[in-house]
């Protein structure tokens, strides 16, 4: 039963040959027999689950009008605020705090009858690729239990691929719902900016950061995609306009006619051979299907990691002054006669991570006066130059193509000490978050030299998300008839999975 | 070395003044939240996950902060910008829950602006135009009490208590551009610019505007040049200065300091200073030599302030009449006296006097019943006037039932306390306490016949030409018919009954 999609599930719920509390149970179950070696989870709340299983199977029973994936379980990633439950960013900073609130994210999902799993875990603050900077522990990837699962947010990712969750809720500030989802051989989708609230996700960077959807099918990712998305009053800068229609566009996968863009940029050189291999076979696939393939050119996008590099450390650097010890979460080096100066310092040291730190620091010396200019004031015209080269691509194709990441699942441990090798894994997703446009990665097959999973990512202009779904929807039916399975049942068995 | 006097001070230095006003707009909820922002409520009971900065929450702007802020921009003369930003001021203080101030830094909503202001002097009334640099919006912090230590300050005590129901409150600050030439007007001179600026916002009802609960708070730059030079000298921003007199009197008290030092040879150290109520002297506070940096960034949760042309057009169209001019206008129409009209608007019913009157009582008559009476009796209930259930339109009826001869004066008062009591308009508490003037000749003759009789003596006297006397009788009169009369018309009649009509 958790190996089927989403909408097969839903489906079983609404003919009654199952009901949510069995289906979480098994979902349950599964973490209990597997996430001892993932470590997807940070925090599972099971009795929260079962409960909420419980309640839309009543709700079920007698007869309500239920929103398509009531019933469904899912895994949200510790970044959200969830009421009561332990939500952390993956921070020792935040350990034990409860949220007196729920994020509008998780409001949308407990009003549309989603069973929330439990809390997964992440990069500390979303700052990392491979959710080694985790204040918990790292996350493994279920395909090869000594690599990484990608990130930041690779607990989400790994849960679904590991079938703890047929759904999971992610966020992307420069590729940490793609890129994960890239290594772990599932769909991952970043929004459009503004698409879906940022009310209640504990900011990293404020003008990137973006939740979104992870599912193990492009119709499975939609349908929850149109949970989470919509306008919300308590964000400012969420869109008010209505939410693209991506279910229906994931039912009716086309590409005939449609213009696909390769930005030339994104490709070739630094590029595993394999993940080169698939991607290029994938082309072919989508040109056989009617679509027409042409080249771009971004030029700017050679400068779009530095860019990243000085905004979203300037804005974070901002952004985690609040963790100050004076409110909420860890509080150390309170002793007699200490003061609130120091007592924020020793909180700050014990309870951030060396790459939080890194990022802070960066992002106070690009801030500060006299450097500003020439650091964050560059970066925000870098960006105005990536959003115009994606701008004049889009009207040359309708949707733009790259791999996901340059690389498959890379061992744990292996890019830890060389940050930038690290950050260069994120070259061919940062530019979207730059752009604040809307970006997917599908699995795209195995690469030859080491059996593991490679995406394959779609990029379309702000609020067109649903030409993502349309083009992915197309390609993911072409490819599953080439291999005949879904590409997770090429996966190696994890120990004591159901 | 003595202190030099204030006359030595001016002979010799020139003060150029900088004010910075702060002003927390009476909006219903915060700048950023919905949270309520009653002043003097349970600490900590009006937060929010936003204005206390919990992980995850996200500030949205409160439009009618914007709305009081173009107001107050325009009746300054202002320029609005079609396009200003949020700015993060970024610096730790734990009575701050972001440690960051949402604020404006570079692009302010209104800029270049100028507030004329009048004083009187020896030579007569002089008027200063004080320019105004910018006006921008931002919130408040909470409040700290630190308790333990001898200063009341955070460093040396025992512990600190945290009050973030001011966190978040929208606070307008408007600065005035560097104010030279006011020469020895200079203490007059602020007082006069906050005063009308205390005016302006209130006639706008966009604040409280009571310094003495800090919704207005005034920070004064203060330096002295000598006399004739151009070069500017080092200045000091006095704080917490939290009435008109302490304007007055900090400024005063900060030129008197700086000359000291600069008359002997010494120089002004550029620092915030805190007013002292108790002495007027001010402290020293933080140093700003070493400017702080706060990495001012333009705030990505939010979105730019971009007002509508035509809302700012329908916006200066609601603006009410400048309070100074008003006040003038008011003055030469009715034809008050200087302490009068002080009067009135100590007492804050000018509003109230100019609605009675528009309702067609006479400007004397109306003023004076609201000066009078009706002030003594909020006085004695310890209620403001505009509390009590009287309205314009009652005062406006009252007046024209004395003009018309229906009421006295005396009558009219215990209407007055009718009104107040809750009985109803005049006419319906004249008709309840079965009111009325005595016009029934017979009924005074009846009563002048027996003052008359039970005080011959004083009788005899109107009687023999004697005409003062006849003030014992006539009160006597009017006791008798327990004030109903119409004390001219019972006048008329005893002393035609003495034979001195």
């Amino acid at each position: 039963m958790i190996r089927q999609s989403a909408a097969q599930m839903a489906a079983a719920l609404s003919e009654g040959s199952t009901t949510s509390v069995e289906l979480t149970q098994a979902h349950l179950d599964q973490i209990a027999a597997v996430d001892n070696n993932v470590k997807a989870f940070l925090h599972v709340d099971a009795e929260g689950a079962l409960a909420q299983a419980k309640s839309v199977d009543a709700q079920r029973k007698s007869g309500e009008k239920l929103s398509p994936l009531a019933g469904i379980p899912l895994a949200l990633k510790d970044v959200l605020a969830q009421r009561g439950v332990p939500t952390t960013a993956g921070s020792k900073i935040l350990q034990g705090w409860r949220p007196p609130y729920d994020s509008t994210v998780v409001t949308k999902l407990k009003d549309a009858g989603l069973v929330i799993l439990g809390k997964t875990n992440m990069d500390e603050f979303a700052m990392g690729s491979s959710t080694e900077n985790s204040g918990y522990g790292p996350t493994f990837n279920p395909w090869d239990l000594t690599r990484t699962p990608g990130g930041s947010s690779g607990g989400s990712a790994a849960a679904v691929s590991a079938f703890q969750a047929p759904l999971a809720v992610g966020s992307d500030t420069g590729g940490s719902i793609r890129q994960p989802a890239a290594l772990t051989g599932i769909v991952g989708v970043r929004p459009t900016y503004g698409a879906v609230s940022r009310f209640g996700l504990i900011a990293y960077s404020s003008s990137l950061d973006q939740a979104g959807p992870f599912g193990r099918t492009v119709l499975d990712t939609a349908l929850l995609h149109e949970v989470m998305a919509g306008h919300d009053p308590k964000d400012a800068t969420s869109i008010n306009a209505p939410v693209p229609a991506v279910v229906a566009a994931a039912k009716s996968g086309d590409v005939k006619g449609m213009k696909i863009g390769v930005i030339k940029q994104l490709q070739g050189e630094g590029y595993q051979k394999g993940v080169q291999a698939r991607f290029d076979e994938s082309l072919q696939v989508l040109a056989s299907l009617g679509a027409e393939i042409v080249e771009v050119d971004c030029p700017n996008f050679e400068y779009a990691l530095a860019a990243y590099y000085l905004i979203a450390p300037s804005e974070c650097s901002s952004n985690l002054a609040r963790f100050d010890a004076m409110r909420y979460g860890l509080r150390t080096g309170d002793i007699d006669g200490a003061s609130a100066e120091a007592v924020m310092s020793a909180t700050r040291d014990a309870g951030f991570g060396r790459e939080v730190k890194r990022r802070i620091i960066l992002g106070t010396y690009a801030l500060s006066s006299g450097y500003y200019d020439a650091y964050y004031g560059s970066a925000q015209k870098i960006r105005t130059l990536i959003i115009q080269d994606y701008a004049k691509a889009f009207t040359q194709a309708d949707v733009l193509v790259s791999p996901t990441a340059p690389t498959t699942a890379y061992k744990i441990g292996e890019k830890v000490d060389d940050p930038m090798a690290m950050y260069l894994g994120d070259v061919a997703t940062i530019p979207v978050n730059l752009a604040g446009i809307c970006g997917m990665s599908l699995p795209a097959g195995l690469a030859d030299e080491d059996n593991l999973p490679v995406g394959f990512q779609i990029m379309a202009p702000a609020m067109q998300d649903q030409r993502l779904y349309q083009a992915g929807a197309a390609l993911e039916a072409a490819l599953l008839s080439q291999w005949g399975a879904p590409i997770l049942s090429k996966a190696p068995a994890l120990a004591g999975s159901k | 070395m003595a202190l030099p006097t204030y006359e030595e001070v001016i002979a010799k230095w020139d003060p150029v003044l900088g004010l910075e006003v702060h002003v927390e707009l009476n909006t219903h909820s915060k700048m950023f939240c919905s949270c309520a922002t009653e002043f003097g409520a349970e600490p900590n009971t009006q937060t929010c996950p936003v204005c206390l900065a919990l992980p995850g929450a996200l500030p949205v702007v409160n439009e009618k902060a914007i709305e009081s802020t173009i107001l107050i921009g325009l009746a300054l003369n202002c320029k609005i910008a079609p396009y200003s930003r949020f700015a993060r001021k970024n610096y730790f203080y734990p009575d701050m829950p972001k440690n960051f101030q949402i604020s404006q830094y570079d692009e302010p909503i209104c800029f270049d602006g100028y507030v004329d202001v009048e004083i009187e002097t020896e030579e007569g009334p002089k008027q200063f135009r004080i320019e105004i640099e910018r006006v921008h919006m931002e919130e408040d912090t909470g409040k700290s009490l630190h308790v333990g230590g001898a200063t009341g300050r955070i460093h040396g005590a025992d512990y600190s208590l945290l009050d973030y129901n001011r966190a978040g409150i929208p606070l307008v600050e408007i600065v005035t551009k560097i104010v030279p030439g006011t020469g020895k007007y200079a203490p007059e001179v602020a007082k006069a610019y906050v005063a009308e600026l205390r005016d302006i916002l209130r006639g706008l009802k966009v604040s409280d505007v009571k310094m003495e609960q800090g919704s207005l708070r005034c920070d004064a730059n203060v330096s002295l040049k000598p006399i004739g030079s151009d070069v500017l000298g080092t200045r000091s921003e006095t704080k917490n200065v939290n009435s008109l007199r302490s304007v007055e009197r900090a400024i005063r008290g900060e030129m008197i300091r700086h000359a000291e030092l600069l008359n002997e040879g010494k120089k002004v150290k550029q620092e915030t200073r805190h007013f002292q109520e108790d002495t007027g002297l001010t402290r020293s506070g933080r140093s700003k030599e070493q400017a702080e940096d706060y990495r001012y960034f333009p705030d990505p949760d939010l979105v730019p302030v971009t007002p509508a042309a035509a809302w700012i057009e329908e916006l200066r169209a609601t603006l009410p009449e400048r309070p100074s001019l008003r006040r003038k206008r008011i003055k030469e129409e009715w034809n008050v006296p200087d302490k009068e009209m002080e009067a009135m608007i100590n007492a804050d019913v000018l509003d109230i006097v100019e609605t009675t009157v528009l309702l067609g009582a006479d400007p004397t008559k109306a003023r004076t019943w609201w000066l009078g009476e009706i002030s003594r009796i909020a006085n004695d209930q310890n209620v403001a006037v505009a509390d009590l259930s009287i309205t314009p339109a009652h005062v406006a009826e009252l007046v024209a039932l004395v003009a018309a001869g229906e009421l006295t004066d005396k009558l009219a008062r215990q209407v007055v306390e009718g009104v107040i009591a809750g009985e109803g308009k005049p006419s319906e508490v004249v008709a309840k306490r079965g009111i009325k003037v005595v016009n029934d000749d017979g009924a005074l003759m009846a009563a002048i016949e027996k003052v008359c009789a039970e005080q011959a003596e004083t009788a005899e006297k109107v009687r023999g030409g004697h005409l003062p006397a006849a003030g014992a009788l006539i009160g006597a009169v009017m006791k008798e018919t327990k004030g109903q009369a119409d004390a001219a018309r019972v006048r008329e009649l005893l002393l035609g009954h003495l034979g001195q009509a």
